[in-house]
């Protein structure tokens, strides 16, 4: 990853921070420019919830370069509490465990290393709930 | 030492990767015995976790127990010796990944196996001041053994964070008083650009981790004019099951004050993060009105002993964020060849 793209991102991908419209109340993660719903631009910065339900999952054996250490893992669709839906990798699971309808919380974690010696990306991810 | 003005934890959480690997499993594959391994089994870092993404977690779980906001918080301090860049603070990313950026003050502390605890010394003299409303310190590592080395059964991952305050309504537990007690002794070190440590085997024993830990002991009860017996619960940093109870033996403690704090067997050594994550199993299951000692010991070599005084808030507060035994708890078995891969040892 980019270091300066990285660095932009870095309140998304560590506090789970997106928006939300302010004429229709849609929320978003990724932050969006345009409201999807309305098309209003005027988008307000909010925290969205950190828990959420497994919506659909699929499991990755194909991977890209850094990621062999991890392969297979499992990318899913989360439905958050407040209904946002955010693509991300589900972590701490075995491919044979995971479930739809499972609740996970958000986790930061990091992302494999692409480049002996350069920057290691922290990013959201989410993982079953503890306790 | 003891602050003119008292302070206390108000907040704590802890964190444990999810992997474990027995000690069986690795004297297995070493042709070793079964028989007097110092451990069960330990905790690994998964491959997506390091000492930050772990003590992120646990600062959360702080936070969420403390009930403050992230930006009230005026120091972070990170204390390891598995920093992810030799170069570049841990400390920046946790601060920032929790909310406490930018008006805060960060910094990573090392001591070996102490660095937490000396994180502790500085949060309480920076709240006692009145420089800082809230202070956090955190103890984690995500410490590796030489294959086939001694300290491969046990070195472990895992850590502790902890935010104090002055006393108030909200103090899970105050500090009476704290003690450190350094020399320089060369029981185990790491060099700048080596991957694993060297340790002087049975040298780490009698003049290293009982010196330090029994003398600040001995030293801080002194200072407060408290015995042995004054004390509900013992916390020490735990290398192996047997070091904290000879440690307890030397200092006239009873077994039954340390076993409550001990998790060791179950997560093995996690250095930084050990006497921590012993400390909050015990506030975990700890009464308002029961005293705790905690000794740290960090290798090179040092001891930070405190007395804190459990307090009413701990009776809400513990409930609000998972306890050290949902972490025991939570366990996924790996094998030798699974633990290898997840912790870089295979070159490819
Ligand atoms: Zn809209």
């Amino acid at each position: 990853m980019v270091t300066s793209a990285y660095w932009r991102t870095r309140l998304h991908r560590y506090r789970l921070v997106g928006n939300r419209c302010a004429v229709c109340g849609k929320a978003f993660f990724p932050p969006r420019l345009v409201c999807s719903y309305c098309g209003s631009t005027k988008l307000e910065e909010c925290k969205l919830p950190e828990r959420g339900r497994l919506v659909e999952y699929t499991v990755v054996y194909s991977a890209p370069k850094g990621y062999d250490v991890v392969v297979p893992y499992v990318v899913g669709i989360v439905e958050l509490e407040n209904g946002v839906r955010v693509v991300a990798q589900i972590t701490d699971v075995d491919v044979n465990e995971v479930k739809e309808g499972m609740e996970v919380e958000l986790t930061i974690r990091k992302l494999p290393e692409q480049l002996e010696g350069g920057m290691i990306c922290y990013t959201y991810k989410f993982r079953p709930v503890i306790g | 030492m003891r602050p003119d003005d008292d302070v206390g934890i108000i907040g704590y959480g802890v964190y444990v990767p999810v992997y474990r690997i027995r000690t069986a499993e690795i004297a297995r594959v070493w042709g070793k015995l079964n028989d007097d391994l110092p451990v069960e089994e330990k905790a690994v870092a998964g491959p997506d976790e390091d000492a930050v993404t772990i003590a992120i977690e646990a600062a959360r779980y702080a936070i969420r127990r403390a009930g403050i906001r992230p930006d009230e918080i005026g120091a972070v301090y990170v204390g390891t010796e598995s920093k992810p860049y030799a170069v570049k603070p841990c400390s920046t990313i946790v601060a920032e990944a929790i909310g406490a950026t930018p008006n805060v003050l960060a910094a990573d502390y090392e001591f070996a196996c102490k660095a937490g605890t000396e994180a502790f010394q500085a949060s309480i003299g920076l709240v006692a001041s009145g420089m800082v409303e809230y202070a956090m310190a955190i103890g984690v590592d995500t410490a590796q053994g030489r294959p086939a080395d001694a300290l491969e059964y046990t070195a472990g991952s895992g850590g502790g964070a902890f935010i104090f305050a002055k006393k108030s309504h909200e103090t899970i537990a105050y500090v009476e008083g704290s003690y450190s007690f350094v020399t320089d002794t060369p029981d185990f070190w790491r060099r700048d650009g080596d991957r694993y440590p060297y340790h002087m085997g049975r040298f780490t024993g009698e003049p290293a981790y009982f010196r330090h830990t029994v003398m600040a002991a001995k030293s801080l009860m002194a200072e407060l004019g408290l015995r042995p017996s004054d004390f509900d619960y013992a916390v020490f940093h735990q290398p192996n099951c047997k070091f904290p109870l000879k440690a307890a033996r030397y200092l006239g403690i009873p077994e039954e004050k340390v076993k409550p704090g001990l998790v060791c067997s179950m997560i093995g050594n996690t250095y930084s993060g050990s006497s921590m994550i012993g400390l909050a199993a015990v506030l975990d299951v700890a009464k308002p009105g029961d005293r705790i000692l905690l000794v740290s010991y960090g290798s090179g070599a040092g001891s930070d002993a405190f007395s804190f005084v459990v307090q009413d808030a701990i009776e809400e507060k513990r409930d609000r964020a998972p306890k050290v035994s949902a972490f025991l708890s939570r366990r996924k078995e790996i094998d030798y060849s699974m633990y290898a891969k997840f912790r870089n040892k295979i070159l490819m």
